[in-house]
């Protein structure tokens, strides 16, 4: 009876409770990232294709990635559609923010439509309505060719035109950058363009000298998630090229999975855990060079 | 001057309107055309209304393929939809609540490990967990796609509802406390009903995502019974199925009405979740 007592009290204590509603996450953390990072650690240092046994090779991979002119071309790949597709996204948000910041009894319904796109832009649905789109008989075509009389039957999924077709998919989509952007124009205080008006700012000067010294946090943080989510793209570029042609499109995820699950020959394990690992090295340089370079453009209030 | 700003307000939505329009046209001219007869699609490509109105291509698309119809696949995106979104809002509101108000030595650690899983993106897991769930078994199940949920995996959702127990005044965690009430009491008669706002917005978007996640389902799924919605789509859509636009686009349509209804529906909690914590769509 004494006994369960004391086990009342033990569990009635604070830091008993603590452990107890966190148990979910100490345990997720050990058993669904911490013990399959670690594994695979170990295997980037192998040579395993799953069906026989790992077979330890050292920094073997890590060399022959260096020497892999795919990695490089998917490296160059991935950077050309975040250097391009994050600003060009996080552009159209803001300007587009501007433009329905303005209180109309319509603008509900306008930002509904041009956020719709980001909340069902990842969708399988999407990736084969755009492949289906943009075949060189598809609707983008029939409806250019209304405009530009002389585009008939042009191939967007040739070598070079490609990656537009996935930078397109991807700007769609600058919705949710948006309405980040409005909440951060709505708490931007009347009395500052009062001031500035009384300086005798036009419209142009305000938004130069107020609005967007006052956004730079926003659009740091807008760039900082988008350029991790350009670098780890995977869905819509396996469905709509699949890393075609020529691997103009092959995405860095892309090609781990490529290396990892091949449609023929044996999977390289142990390769494709080592290029994860690279990844995510290059993923935390970017996010850090990004910090860095965030005290010399944002503004701190 | 009225009749100049009229004339300004009018421009100004014309404007609005029609790039309202193209954001959505892609999504306009996949639904007329699902109601177009299926030869017909390419053909009155710029045509955006159906001059002939026709559901056979939903008749056609439902029968699916190699001997499943589509309604086996909605079932399968439901079934892990649903559990593995109520497994994410138990968990995280579980690990929230203990790491905004409870006091125990790993607290702050903890929440620095939350805020490290929040940065760690799933694809670069992609491997390692797939080749751990290889270890267990569990590949071929919808263990991979479902458990893992229950263990407040997405530091996001911890995040999210973080913040709004943040909102809620310390005084009834308090006098809840006085009135003899365990923390365990507290958490279930105070904190949960308080947080409703918090935990639909996270429901929302772990549903449309797991709905939309091809990456598990082409990892994990072996067996054509068990395919979710989005795995069954791309097959549908290859040229080896022998599919027909008419159906796929109809197959397509359909699978975006739940994001889409929730979407109209919770349109509120949507954009303040995004507000409040800048999430990503």
């Amino acid at each position: 009876m004494k006994k369960k007592k004391t086990f009342k009290q033990f569990l009635g204590q604070e830091s008993t409770a603590g452990y107890i509603f966190s148990l979910p996450f100490i345990i997720g953390f050990l058993m669904f990232m911490l013990v399959p990072m670690i594994l695979s650690l170990y295997y980037s240092f192998c040579k395993y294709d799953i069906q026989s046994a790992p077979q330890f090779i050292g920094f073997q991979n890590y060399i022959n990635i260096f020497h892999d002119s795919s990695f490089w071309k998917a490296m160059g790949v991935t950077c050309y559609y975040a250097l391009i597709g994050t600003p060009l996204k996080v552009v159209f948000a803001l300007i587009i923010a501007l433009i329905l910041v303005r209180n109309t009894k319509l603008t509900p319904f306008y930002r509904a439509a041009y956020y719709l796109p980001s909340i069902i832009g990842g969708s399988v649905a999407i990736a084969i309505l755009w492949r289906r789109m943009f075949e060189p008989t598809g609707t983008i075509n029939a409806v250019l060719s209304i405009v530009f009389p002389g585009i008939t039957n042009f191939n967007w999924f040739g070598e070079g035109s490609a990656i537009w077709v996935l930078i397109i998919l991807t700007v769609w989509q600058f919705g949710s950058s948006m309405l980040i952007f409005l909440s951060a124009l709505k708490q931007i205080s009347k009395e500052l363009y009062e001031a500035a008006v009384v300086d005798g700012a036009n419209s142009w000067k305000k938004f130069w000298k107020v609005t967007l010294p006052l956004l730079t946090p926003t659009i740091f943080f807008n760039l900082v998630q988008q350029t991790i989510n350009s670098f780890l793209a995977f869905t819509q570029s396996k469905l709509i090229t699949d890393g075609q042609p020529k691997d103009s499109t092959l995405f860095y995820t892309l090609y781990v999975y490529k290396k990892a699950f091949p449609a023929m020959g044996k999977s390289q394990m142990g390769y494709a855990s080592a290029l994860a690992w690279i990844m995510l090295i290059v993923i935390s340089l970017v996010t850090a060079l990004l910090f860095w370079s965030r005290s010399k453009w944002v503004y701190e209030e | 001057m009225k009749k100049k700003k009229i004339v300004g307000t009018t421009i100004y939505h014309v404007l609005v309107l029609l790039g309202a329009f193209i954001m959505v046209y892609p999504l306009l001219w996949m639904i007329f055309s699902s109601f177009k007869p299926s030869a017909t699609i390419l053909p009155t490509a710029t045509q955006l209304i159906p001059s002939e109105w026709t559901l056979s291509n939903y008749f056609t698309g439902w029968k699916g393929f190699m001997g499943y119809t589509f309604a086996t696949f909605f079932k399968n995106s439901f079934f892990i939809a649903t559990l593995s979104t109520f497994g994410t809002l138990i968990s995280s509101a579980f690990v929230a609540y203990a790491l905004k108000r409870l006091k125990f030595g790993l607290n702050r650690f903890l929440f620095i490990l939350v805020l490290a899983t929040m940065m760690l993106p799933p694809q670069i897991l992609m491997i390692p967990q797939y080749m751990w769930f290889r270890h267990l078994n569990w590949v071929g199940t919808f263990y991979p796609m479902i458990l893992p949920y229950f263990f407040a995996i997405q530091g996001f959702f911890v995040y999210l509802i973080m913040n709004f127990i943040g909102g809620i005044p310390k005084e009834l965690d308090e006098a809840a406390k006085i009135d003899g009430c365990s923390y365990f009491a507290i958490f279930f008669r105070v904190i949960l009903p308080l947080i409703t706002p918090a935990l639909i917005t996270s429901a929302i978007f772990s549903f449309i995502w797991r709905w939309d996640d091809y990456l598990s389902a082409l990892l994990y799924v072996t067996k054509a019974d068990m395919r979710p919605i989005s795995l069954a789509l791309k097959l549908f859509n290859d040229p080896s199925a022998g599919s027909d636009i008419g159906a796929t686009l109809a197959m397509s349509t359909l699978s975006i009405v739940p994001a889409t209804i929730i979407f109209l529906f919770f349109q509120k909690s949507l954009v303040d979740g995004i507000a409040s914590t800048g999430i990503k769509g």
